[in-house]
């Protein structure tokens, strides 16, 4: 009998450093499935950046770099440039891409490098301890906004939506957000990193799969307060869905 | 066939001879003055259909080098003082990850914004590593426009064969001079074997899945690895150290001296000898490994050294570590963007044989 539900071949069958709840690991549990599926385990490089899954390379069964923190897009540049028929997948998080990377994130776009970004949002900083990301929504607690993040008189600006900021550059083609606080929610997101990864084989232009992803640690939640917090939350201020999709080919993915 | 002299600029020869290097990317971001060397790369690197990306900056360049190299690709990126700080993170990677690399540092006065005079105030940065953690980097210094083109050239090899970031340290007045070059033969990129350590082709390389970083959280790993590149380090420091010696041999006072600063001690040198003083020059070409002993045999021999530099003093350091204390080290410099002329180098030397 065959089997129907199975370990990706593109993931290692061990116990992760994430914690409880955390969605890295069910996000690169999608990408691996739709690696498997496009047959690509062999052709895929990965660059994990600095934050939490740092260690994705003791995950992903495929090759991978560690680029500095936030640079993963000029990084991502540089391999996908000698390797145009590979798939490169430039993981991020909020930090990594929306503060430190925010330069190297809007140039590598604009140019429509054809690499995919996974930006994973969890709208905080989770391998430093819960400092105030450039996502962390105004409100929401942090070790930096002990009072919750107030914009106007503590300064401390307002949350970035990435996927619409990056939408008006021509060279991006297609910016879809998704979320990982529930099974359709974990479906359709997968659909959409299937969409990034085909139109990046065929050499369409810049892609990225925006994730919403609970932290429930650095939030101070259970796991199942995490992910409806997140729904209420994040959902409401980060609308998901395709915010751009310029592809020219139709598009090809079902969703599973 | 004999390559014919072509009159250049030596930003312009760097370009030339990076691209005969089998060079298949280069990064670069505009600064005085290496600007005719981005705009060399952008013209013949296109033309060859290789990559040539005028990046957001000099840290989005130094890491595009950084995933080029990832592939086993020969990578390059140039800059100039200012640029080359911001780099210096990238370098640190570049050198925790074992990553090949070619830097180019054509150097202006400083700190800071300084001027876009040539300048040698970057000595210690290069020469130390420059960025955070136990490092070092192969450091070049050509003293005209065939030497940097040559040493460019070579720098591609040297940093595979060893796996170690090379920077040329050349500065403002090597790059914008126009000097007679003859170029070494092009090397084909698509000729050049595959890296078993880089990332890509899996497949055809029958390899297990590479991983390239610089992280390691274990300190005993992470001390591991750092004492196999010591290791790496004391092999270069045996087999790559270079010098010039000019009239050393009965010399009593030795100008030490690198790129444009050792031009002018030749000049000071012809003109000490025509007055009858027994002068010689010492010119390190590998800034790192230093020739330090080479300089220490010197010094046994009784000889006086006399460091010129475009700062206020930094190889000098490393010739007093050098000889150690047992003769005399002195120190000439100018600073700002000044080059020193021949007749105050010569009227210093003239002011030692009197003491
Ligand atoms: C240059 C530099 N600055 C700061 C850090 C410290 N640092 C490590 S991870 C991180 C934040 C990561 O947050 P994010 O990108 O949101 O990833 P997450 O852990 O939330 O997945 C920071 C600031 C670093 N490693 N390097
Ligand atoms: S700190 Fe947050 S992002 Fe990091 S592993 Fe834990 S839950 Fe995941
Ligand atoms: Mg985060």
């Amino acid at each position: 009998m065959e089997l129907a539900y199975k370990h990706p071949k593109s993931l290692k069958s061990i116990q992760t450093k994430y914690c409880p709840g955390c969605g890295h690991g069910v996000i690169h549990r999608i990408i691996a499935e739709v690696i498997d599926e496009m047959g690509l385990q062999n052709k895929a490089i990965i660059t994990n950046p600095v934050g939490c899954s740092v260690w994705a390379d003791l995950y992903f069964d495929f090759d991978s770099v560690q680029p500095a923190h936030g640079r993963t897009p000029a990084a991502s540049t540089g391999i996908k440039r000698m390797l145009p028929d590979h798939l490169v997948i430039c993981y991020q998080g909020d930090g990594d891409l929306a503060a430190i990377g925010t330069a190297e994130i809007i140039h590598a776009a604009n140019r429509g490098e054809k690499f995919t970004t996974i930006f994973v949002n969890n709208a905080i900083y989770g391998m430093t301890g819960g400092q105030m990301a450039p996502t962390t929504l105004v409100g929401q607690h942090a070790t930096t906004a002990p009072e919750g993040r107030d914009p106007i008189l503590a300064g401390m600006g307002y949350p970035i939506r990435v996927c619409e900021l990056l939408a008006t550059l021509e060279g991006t083609k297609y910016l879809a957000r998704g979320a990982v606080n529930n099974a359709v929610n974990t479906r359709k997101t997968k659909n959409y990193i299937r969409k990034a990864f085909e139109a990046q084989m065929r050499g369409e232009g810049f892609t990225m799969v925006e994730i919403l992803s609970q932290c429930p640690t650095n939030w101070q939640m259970t796991s199942l307060e995490s992910v409806e917090w997140l729904e209420k939350n994040m959902i409401a201020f980060y609308q998901l869905g395709e915010i751009k999709n310029t592809l020219s080919a139709p598009a090809t993915a079902q969703a599973h | 066939m004999a390559e014919e002299i072509r009159l250049m600029k030596g930003n312009e020869a760097i370009g030339e001879a990076a691209v005969r290097a089998g060079c298949r990317a280069y990064f670069g971001y505009p600064i005085t003055p290496q600007n005719e060397l981005t705009a060399y790369m952008a013209k013949h690197m296109l033309a060859k259909g290789r990559i040539f990306i005028q990046a957001e900056s000099e840290i989005a360049a130094i890491n595009m080098v950084y995933g080029a190299s990832s592939t086993g690709a020969r990578a390059m990126t140039s800059s100039s003082s200012p640029g080359v700080s911001l780099k210096q993170e990238g370098i640190s990677y570049l050198c925790g990850a074992d990553l090949p690399a070619v830097i180019v540092n054509v150097a202006r006065a400083g700190p800071g914004l300084g001027g876009i005079s040539p300048g040698q105030g970057d000595y210690f940065q290069a020469t130390r590593g420059g960025g955070h953690g136990d490092y070092y980097t192969i450091v070049l210094a050509p003293k005209g426009v065939q030497e940097a083109a040559d040493l460019t050239y070579e720098a591609f090899s040297i940093s595979e064969k060893w796996r170690v970031p090379v920077l040329v340290l050349a500065d403002g007045l090597i790059g914008q001079m126009m000097e007679g070059v003859v170029f070494p033969e092009p090397i084909d990129p698509a000729t050049l074997p595959r890296k078993d350590w880089a990332v890509g082709h899996v497949t055809e390389m029958h390899r297990p899945y590479n991983h390239v970083t610089s992280l390691n959280l274990e300190p005993d790993g992470l001390e591991a690895a750092n004492r196999i590149r010591f290791e790496r380090y004391g092999h270069i420091k045996e087999e790559l150290v270079r010098y010039e010696e000019i009239d050393v041999d009965d010399a009593d006072i030795v100008f030490v001296a690198y790129g444009t600063s050792a031009r002018v001690c030749h000049g000071a040198l012809e003109m000490a000898r025509a007055a009858g003083m027994k002068v010689g020059l010492f010119r390190p070409i590998t800034l790192w490994p230093f020739p330090s002993a080479r300089l220490a045999g010197l010094a046994e021999r009784g000889k006086r050294f006399l460091c010129v530099e475009m700062s206020m003093g930094q190889m000098v350091e490393d010739v007093r570590l050098a000889v150690n204390g047992k003769v005399p080290v002195y120190f000439y410099g100018r600073c700002g963007g000044n080059i020193p002329s021949q007749e105050e180098v010569f009227a210093e030397v003239k002011r030692l044989m009197a003491l």
